[in-house]
């Protein structure tokens, strides 16, 4: 027997998806801005291992010479972003949404025992809750990286109204790069987030898209 | 509609038969949002450009310097830094308007006002005996680089204090006491014009505006705008223009080179 369950608020849902375009904008247009001074690169020693980006990924998306374009669509789109990520938290504290998503002190070694189980090293089957321990600390650190991003933003768009911003977080050099580093952080996340999906199945996904899930009834009873 | 949470959970075929209306339901609304969300965003990039950006983005850098300009921390001041801080060789950015060959000793500075007949030739060295003054800031650039550079020269502020210039009725400028006299913006350019950049009065004339002559200790050379140029430390770099020859203050906002082609006319740091 199965059952149907409400899992994901509409207001969640609809922030989550909203955000989905609103970031891929910003990056999209932040890369634009970046080609104009594409200095990064990982080092060790003398040798350089990667530089941020190769020509060809430019070129293959249409992504070099568009600076001004890049800072017309990124400082107004830093709008749209920036409200939908702060009603998203405001809705999360006011609604009691909170409870599932920040980590509490069982998260650490249930996100330990999730990262075994998706190794494959550990066998048996996890907690049964909306977000496991791994989820709660990745899905905190994304809301974090997003408030990051507004502030290495703010100190970059406006160094001198916001001076002790900048200096606050090392300089104007160091926020633009911490602000990178930010970016090249979404891109990861959202890598595993697509993988960790598509693991999860099609309840799963299309819980986030109706808002409910089917439950086995027989498990709910043992929760 | 029921909802499934406050009345009793629904089991089996039921709860099968609502979970495949709400999906149906929740992906026909996703689609529908999708698909305007996607018109928004093509009637966005199609939109009529001004000056080269599609006319809502203009608006919405109009509204980010009211914005900027109307919450009232308008114009702190850049930080400065210790002349140890400057690094190597200042980098160099940017020719237009420097093709031709320049003479120092009988430069004039040509000075406009709206709707005022008389046209100012202020030569170089008049200039040059007003106060120094030394800053030692970081030259941001649009690109992305920044260096911290030393720049020596006379305020802004200063020389339009001394030939009672920026002023309607013609008397010393007096921003804190009289703004109103003052003209909204000044425009200033190469001698042929080939470069001019647009500038908001406040941004004229604050303390850590320059027109300057020599950049980290050295006197400019011609590919740093000799023998006079303009440093701003509250504006991106393409605001600072080199080889200042002609100096027009005015109410209409005045024309920019690179906000001509794409970029931000405010361009405010």
């Amino acid at each position: 027997m199965r059952r149907l369950e409400a899992k994901h608020p509409r207001a969640i849902r609809w922030m989550h998806w909203v955000n989905f375009p609103l970031l891929t904008i910003m990056i999209w247009s932040g890369l634009l801005i970046y080609w104009a001074n594409d200095v990064y690169e990982i080092r060790i020693g003398g040798a350089t291992l990667f530089h941020f980006f190769p020509d060809w990924f430019y070129r293959t998306l249409g992504l070099d010479r568009r600076l001004a374009t890049g800072m017309a669509y990124h400082f107004a789109f830093m709008w749209f972003f920036a409200i939908n990520g702060l009603c998203f938290v405001l809705y999360t504290f006011l609604s009691g949404e909170w409870r599932h998503l920040l980590p509490n002190r069982h998260t650490p070694r249930e996100a330990w025992q999730v990262l075994l189980h998706d190794l494959g090293i550990r066998k048996g089957s996890l907690p049964l809750a909306k977000f496991n321990g791994a989820q709660r600390f990745a899905y905190s650190g994304v809301i974090l990286m997003g408030a990051g991003s507004l502030v290495t933003g703010l100190a970059i768009y406006k160094p001198t109204q916001l001076a002790w911003l900048t200096q606050l977080l090392g300089g104007y050099m160091w926020a633009r790069a911490e602000h990178f580093t930010l970016t090249i952080g979404y891109v990861l996340f959202f890598v595993i987030h697509i993988l960790q999906v598509i693991r999860a199945g099609w309840n799963n996904f299309r819980a986030m898209v109706t808002g409910y899930e089917m439950v086995p009834a027989r498990e709910r009873d043992h929760a | 509609m029921p909802d499934p949470i406050e009345s009793p959970p629904l089991e089996g075929v039921v709860a099968d038969q609502r979970i495949r209306h709400l999906t149906r339901r929740s992906f026909v609304t996703g689609g529908v949002a999708a698909l305007a969300g996607l018109g928004a965003w093509r009637w966005l990039g199609s939109a009529t450009p001004e000056d080269g950006v599609p006319w809502p983005l203009r608006r919405l850098l109009g509204l980010n310097q009211s914005l900027v300009e109307g919450i009232g921390m308008p114009r702190g001041l850049a930080p400065t830094f210790s002349a140890e801080s400057i690094r190597g060789a200042s980098r160099i950015n940017g020719l237009v308007g420097l093709s031709h060959e320049v003479d120092g000793s009988s430069w004039q500075l040509t000075v406009q006002h709206e709707n005022r007949g008389i046209v100012q030739s202020i030569p170089l060295r008049d200039v040059q005996a007003l106060p120094r003054l030394e800053l030692v800031t970081e030259f941001k650039c649009v690109e992305g680089w920044s260096e911290v550079m030393q720049f020596s020269g006379i305020r802004f502020l200063d020389f339009v204090t001394h030939f009672r210039l920026a002023t309607r009725s013609g008397r010393t400028p007096d921003p804190a006491g009289n703004a109103q006299d003052l003209f909204h913006y000044v425009y200033l350019a190469t001698p042929d014009e080939a470069y001019y950049v647009g500038l908001d009065i406040a941004s004229a004339l604050h303390p850590q505006t320059l027109l300057s002559d020599t950049i980290n200790g050295v006197p400019l050379s011609r590919a740093h705008g000799a023998p006079l140029r303009l440093y701003l430390a509250v504006k991106y770099g393409f605001k600072s223009l080199k080889r200042v020859g002609l100096v027009r203050f005015t109410d209409a906002r005045p024309a920019d080179y690179w906000a001509g082609r794409g970029y931000d006319w405010y361009a405010g740091l």
